[in-house]
């Protein structure tokens, strides 16, 4: 659904400050799919997925939303961020209008719907993040609490209905209880709403948890583009990138290492269950 | 986008140059003297000797000359505006050039117009130049330091200094949250850019109540931040860098102020010897 091509993007070029942040980037992604997107600070990931609903234009390069280049003559640039919705890393920052669901229409009513039309559509989409709009609609956004107003700022981006959703640090800075919250829905929007998901994030677990397939970047060059196992199986590679192993499969390479032989490509808890139980019973020391 | 990538007045830029180098006090006392001698000046000659005196300094600085005319790129309608106003509505009276209905182009007026036009470009870099060699915390701590003499007669100094270094340090801060929330919105359909004047005053409402609110939050932080390091104004305050008026700086304001004086005797006076 999405392609780049040779994507290069230099920021502030003809100033004292110029900085190449993207180095020939190609990739696509289609409908349906879960990609994680991971990359030490200033790796170039935000600048990367804002070339996907034509907020950056590209320095060379093309981006193209179902084999149309969006930055193309005759393309309606609102309607490609409709169709892709992206949610920025702190997003409560947007919140502005006076009630919940004001806010969350804001949206809708950019794309011309109706009042009606586009206090139904907030309506949906607060029932999505788990905001009932009954007793959430009414309130003013400063009210809520960290997780809720994150929550209310996606609902914002998902009323537009868009078919693919990315999220820049979606979880960052809430407290665990929140955290998963927030993972749980974008797992639920990927299921049920059959939404494609780009997740950027720092979080080795919440990709390991999420993503099917993963974008190493690094110094704004596409170094890995591949199945999550397999990007996770290259310990010393991440780590010369400033990354690491989601928590489980570093356990499962630390109990191969003590000697019990553990599957090393674990990226669940439930995964890790398993194999460790494999593991205790082929020692033979018997089943928990 | 990047919509505030054009700002070069107010913009530092870091490099190692002998004029980067002076004490700000004299960037400053310099600037402010070449101001003063722009509006002085009545001749061309004089404008001349300035405009050589600032690609001097500009060249010292090690400053792009690109980079310095596109500081001028804002500036250029209302300078189109200030020249043809000269031209047509000047002083009544001189030799006509050319004719156009009831409009007389006389080249007395022509000349003023370039003359003000100048003056007006010669006003921009000379402030530009200033910012893009020193640093605002320089700037701040030289603008205190000349102030201080004042504080007697109830001029605040520190205080002032402090208030502007506050301010200076967050106008990067909040034009990059500024930039980000314009994203923000525009990922949600929102335009800033487009239609009449009324829709897009309205369309700013979502760029600026969460900019506002934000740099409240900001100041509050900010302000615990300082009382944490037990911070109270300028009384026996010492400094971390302590201005020094070297060599150098005589150097180069007695240079300036040459080149005022200069700018200041009329040509008639030239020809006179």
């Amino acid at each position: 659904m999405i392609r780049c091509e040779h994507l290069t993007y230099v920021y502030g070029r003809g100033t004292p400050f110029e900085a190449t942040a993207l180095t020939d980037v190609s990739l696509a992604i289609s409908t349906g799919e879960v990609v994680g997107i991971i990359g030490a600070t200033g790796s170039g990931k935000s600048t990367l997925v804002q070339h996907f609903n034509g907020l950056l234009r590209p320095t060379s390069g093309r981006v193209l939303l179902d084999d149309v280049d969006i930055h193309g003559p005759r393309v309606d640039r609102r309607r490609i961020r409709q169709q892709i919705g992206l949610l920025f890393q702190d997003p409560e920052q947007q919140l502005f209008e006076e009630t919940v669901v004001a806010d969350v229409a804001f949206g809708p009513r950019n794309l011309g719907l109706s009042d009606d039309d586009a206090r139904a559509r907030a309506r949906r989409a607060l029932e999505l993040v788990g905001l009932p709009p009954d007793r959430f609609g009414p309130r003013s956004p400063f009210e809520l609490s960290g997780g809720e107003m994150r929550r209310a700022a996606i609902a914002g981006v998902l009323a537009m209905e868009p078919r693919m959703l990315i999220l820049d640090e979606p979880a960052a800075g809430l407290d665990p209880q929140g955290r998963r919250d927030i993972l749980e829905h974008v797992r639920r929007l990927h299921r049920d709403g059959a939404l494609t998901i780009v997740l950027i994030t720092h979080s080795m677990d919440a990709v390991a948890q999420l993503c099917e397939r993963l974008l190493v970047l690094d110094q704004g060059r596409l170094v890995a583009d591949g199945p999550t196992r397999a990007v996770f199986a290259d310990l010393s590679r991440l780590t010369a990138l400033g990354l690491g192993l989601p928590q489980v499969t570093l356990l499962a390479r630390r109990l191969g290492e003590r000697g019990l032989p553990v599957r090393r490509d674990v990226l669940t808890i439930e995964e890790a269950r398993v194999a460790i139980l494999e593991a205790l019973a082929v020692r033979g020391r018997g089943v928990l | 986008m990047e919509f505030f990538r054009g700002l070069v007045l107010g913009q530092y830029v870091p490099v190692d140059s002998a004029i980067h180098r002076l004490d700000p006090r004299t960037k400053i006392l310099a600037t402010l003297l070449l101001l003063t001698v722009m509006f002085a000046v009545r001749e061309f000659a004089g404008l001349a000797i300035l405009t050589v005196l600032l690609v001097a300094v500009a060249l010292a600085a090690r400053i792009a000359p690109a980079y310095l005319l596109r500081g001028l790129r804002p500036l250029f309608w209302l300078l189109v505006f200030a020249v043809v106003l000269q031209v047509f509505f000047g002083e009544p009276g001189g030799h006509p050039m050319f004719r156009w209905g009831p409009v007389v182009v006389t080249r007395e007026n022509l000349a003023q117009a370039a003359f003000y036009g100048w003056r007006l470009l010669l006003l921009v870099l000379s402030t530009t130049v200033m910012t893009l060699v020193t640093s605002p915390m320089e700037f701040t701590d030289g603008l205190e330091r000349l102030l201080r003499p004042f504080q007697r007669v109830g001029v605040p100094a520190h205080d002032l200094a402090m208030m502007m270094t506050i301010a200076l340090r967050f106008i990067p801060t909040l034009l990059e949250e500024a930039e980000k929330i314009m994203k923000a919105q525009m990922a949600r359909g929102a335009e800033f850019t487009r239609g009449s004047l009324p829709t897009r005053a309205r369309a700013l409402t979502p760029l600026l109540v969460p900019l506002f609110v934000g740099a409240f939050r900001r100041a509050d932080a900010l302000a615990v931040a300082m009382e944490a390091r037990c911070y109270r104004g300028g009384e026996h305050r010492t400094r971390m860098h302590v201005l020094r008026f070297g060599p150098q700086d005589l150097v180069a304001v007695t240079v300036v102020a040459a080149a005022a004086a200069f700018a200041l005797i009329p040509p008639a006076a030239w020809r006179g010897h």
